[in-house]
């Protein structure tokens, strides 16, 4: 039986009820936008990318509460980080939830996202999770069409 | 606890073998039906004695079992016949389910005889598979999709339904219970309406068909179209009725055995109905487990069922309705079957997860029904949906669960 509490944490809670970084940066050089066609969560990501670093980062949306707190989870994991370390990031965080044993790849540190290492019991809801991640990394590519998590 | 009628409710419960599935500890509380409704024993039984026993292929062998597939085959579409009161057993038409049939009906009778300029009428409250179908047809000939628009409580506005009939209308295609709402509609004044101007009328009854008895002749539809999954019955099976005279004058939906009277490489001559519109080998095992479940049904009696699950309705209403923070989505006058609800700061799938966690099954999300969540102003709702083995133990179970949704996210 799965444990509530391992999903909902108390970092999650927390990032829910108050969102870092919320809105996008006024200035944003890239921007895209995410949508789970199958929950109708949405969420937008805006950067402000300055020689390779990403300076500002901001996200807007509506969603559970997973979602919700996933983004904002990641706008603090990736602001003033270089593009690089914020690719590598999504890998790390992504091998967190869907690889078959859950290990993050060697040199990456995951700081607060692994709060939602619990996501991974839940298969139903790791789209909710990953939704924002896909999402900046849409708006490091600079794709202009919305990014689906179908 | 023996309801009116002689209807005893654990004597039904105990011929479903899934209720007795626990789920993360807790006995299933399940209230999912709209999505499918559970199947009883007699359901399963009768698709494995086919598959062990009677196993062939329809309408082709002289050998015994092609016949008894054959039988089974044919005494499904005349169970069905009865069960919606058609005239005609030829007026059946074997598909997949609700979707198929709806599509079937815009490529064939929808590309003979819908034309530019010409209107399909839907509502508001239509599920995806009864809007895309008809867009899709509009799209293609350059005719327009108009929508019956809905009030707050989620009840058509009958007004603008006569406002939007003319002479251009070819389609009328109504849901008779919305599955996101619950709401009935008054679909046998509508088809009155439509067929004033000449149009053809569809009933969507995917979810009707479990919770009332539904009489093709009475209500006076062209085409109704159902699913065997959510009345008792397998996946995959469902069922097209269509007006003899229409069905005989539409065009092969898909071509291939089956649906020939003679084939050469010059010309094909079409098999007679309902065979036309079956091309291929059917889902002989799913008319089996149809079969079984038509039976079922009518043994428990779908006037006992509607007046269960009615009472079940008024009592989730209440008991749901009366809680803080709480806010019932869909209060039309006639209803049946559904409970949709939003919980105040709390996502649908963060409720649906932490009802999960207590072994309760419930929709969370839009029910394929986004125009509905978009007028609702909405992203999805909380749905709860009986069948007739649902108990108020059940909706007892749910109210507590709510609680546990607020506590978690307080």
């Amino acid at each position: 039986m799965n444990d509530l509490s391992d999903l909902y944490q108390e970092i999650i809670m927390d990032h829910r009820r108050n969102p870092r970084n919320e809105g996008l940066p006024a200035e944003h050089t890239h921007t895209a936008e995410g949508f789970n066609p199958f929950c109708g969560d949405k969420v937008s990501v805006g950067l402000k990318i300055k020689d390779g670093s990403i300076t500002e980062v901001g996200f807007t949306g509506e969603g559970c509460a997973i979602s919700l707190a996933s983004a904002s989870l990641m706008t603090e994991a990736v602001s003033g980080k270089s593009v690089d370390e914020a690719i590598s990031s999504f890998q790390g965080f992504r091998a967190l939830l869907t690889d078959g044993d859950g290990d993050v790849p060697d040199g990456i540190d995951l700081g607060d996202l692994e709060a939602l290492a619990g996501v991974r019991a839940y298969p139903t809801r790791i789209k909710c999770a990953i939704l924002s991640w896909h999402t900046l990394k849409s708006a490091l590519d600079n794709k202009s069409a919305p990014v689906t998590t179908e | 606890m023996s309801g009116p009628h002689g209807f005893d409710i654990d004597a039904i419960r105990k011929q479903f073998p899934i209720l007795d599935v626990e789920v993360n500890g807790h006995p299933l509380v399940y209230l999912d039906t709209a999505a499918t409704s559970q199947k009883p024993q007699v359901v399963i039984d009768a698709i494995s004695d086919y598959y062990s026993r009677s196993n062939s292929n329809v309408h082709r062998g002289v050998h015994t079992l092609s016949q008894q597939a054959t039988d089974i085959y044919e005494e499904t579409r005349e169970k069905t016949r009865a069960l919606i009161n058609a005239a005609d057993a030829r007026e059946i038409i074997y598909v997949r389910g609700t979707t198929e049939a709806i599509n079937l009906v815009a490529s064939t009778y929808g590309r003979q005889n819908v034309g530019e300029g010409d209107e399909v009428i839907v509502t508001a409250m239509e599920h995806h598979s009864n809007i895309v179908p008809w867009q899709i047809l509009c799209g293609e000939k350059g005719a327009d999709l108009k929508v019956v628009p809905m009030d707050e409580n989620g009840d058509l506005i009958m007004e603008e339904f006569d406002r939007l009939l003319s002479d251009r209308t070819k389609i009328v295609a109504v849901v008779h219970l919305s599955n996101a709402l619950g709401t009935i509609n008054p679909v046998k004044e509508m088809f009155q309406k439509a067929h004033a101007v000449g149009a053809v009328t569809l009933l969507d009854g995917a979810q009707s068909a479990p919770h009332m008895a539904i009489d093709v002749r009475d209500l006076d539809c062209d085409f109704l179209a159902f699913s065997g999954h959510k009345i008792y019955g397998p996946t995959g099976i469902g069922i097209l009725y269509g007006k003899y005279d229409l069905l005989s004058q539409m065009p092969p939906y898909q071509g291939g055995g089956e649906m020939i009277a003679s084939v050469t490489f010059e010309k094909t001559i079409y098999a007679e109905l309902p065979a036309k519109f079956e091309a291929g080998t059917p889902h002989i095992a799913g008319t089996a487990g149809l079969g079984a479940a038509i039976d079922f049904v009518n043994q428990v009696g779908l006037d006992n069922v509607a007046a269960h699950e009615k009472s079940l309705l008024e009592y989730g209403t209440e008991r749901i309705g009366s809680i803080n923070g709480v806010n019932l989505i869909g209060t039309a006058k006639h209803r049946s079957g559904v409970l949709s609800f939003v919980v105040e700061g709390v996502h649908p799938h963060d409720v649906g997860t932490v009802l999960d966690s207590q072994g309760i099954a419930i929709r969370a999300g839009h029910h394929c029904a986004q125009p509905v969540m978009a007028h609702f102003g909405i992203p999805a709702t909380v749905r709860a949906s009986f069948g007739m083995y649902n108990t108020t133990d059940e909706i007892d179970r749910l109210y507590e669960g709510v609680q546990q949704v607020f506590e978690v996210f307080g």
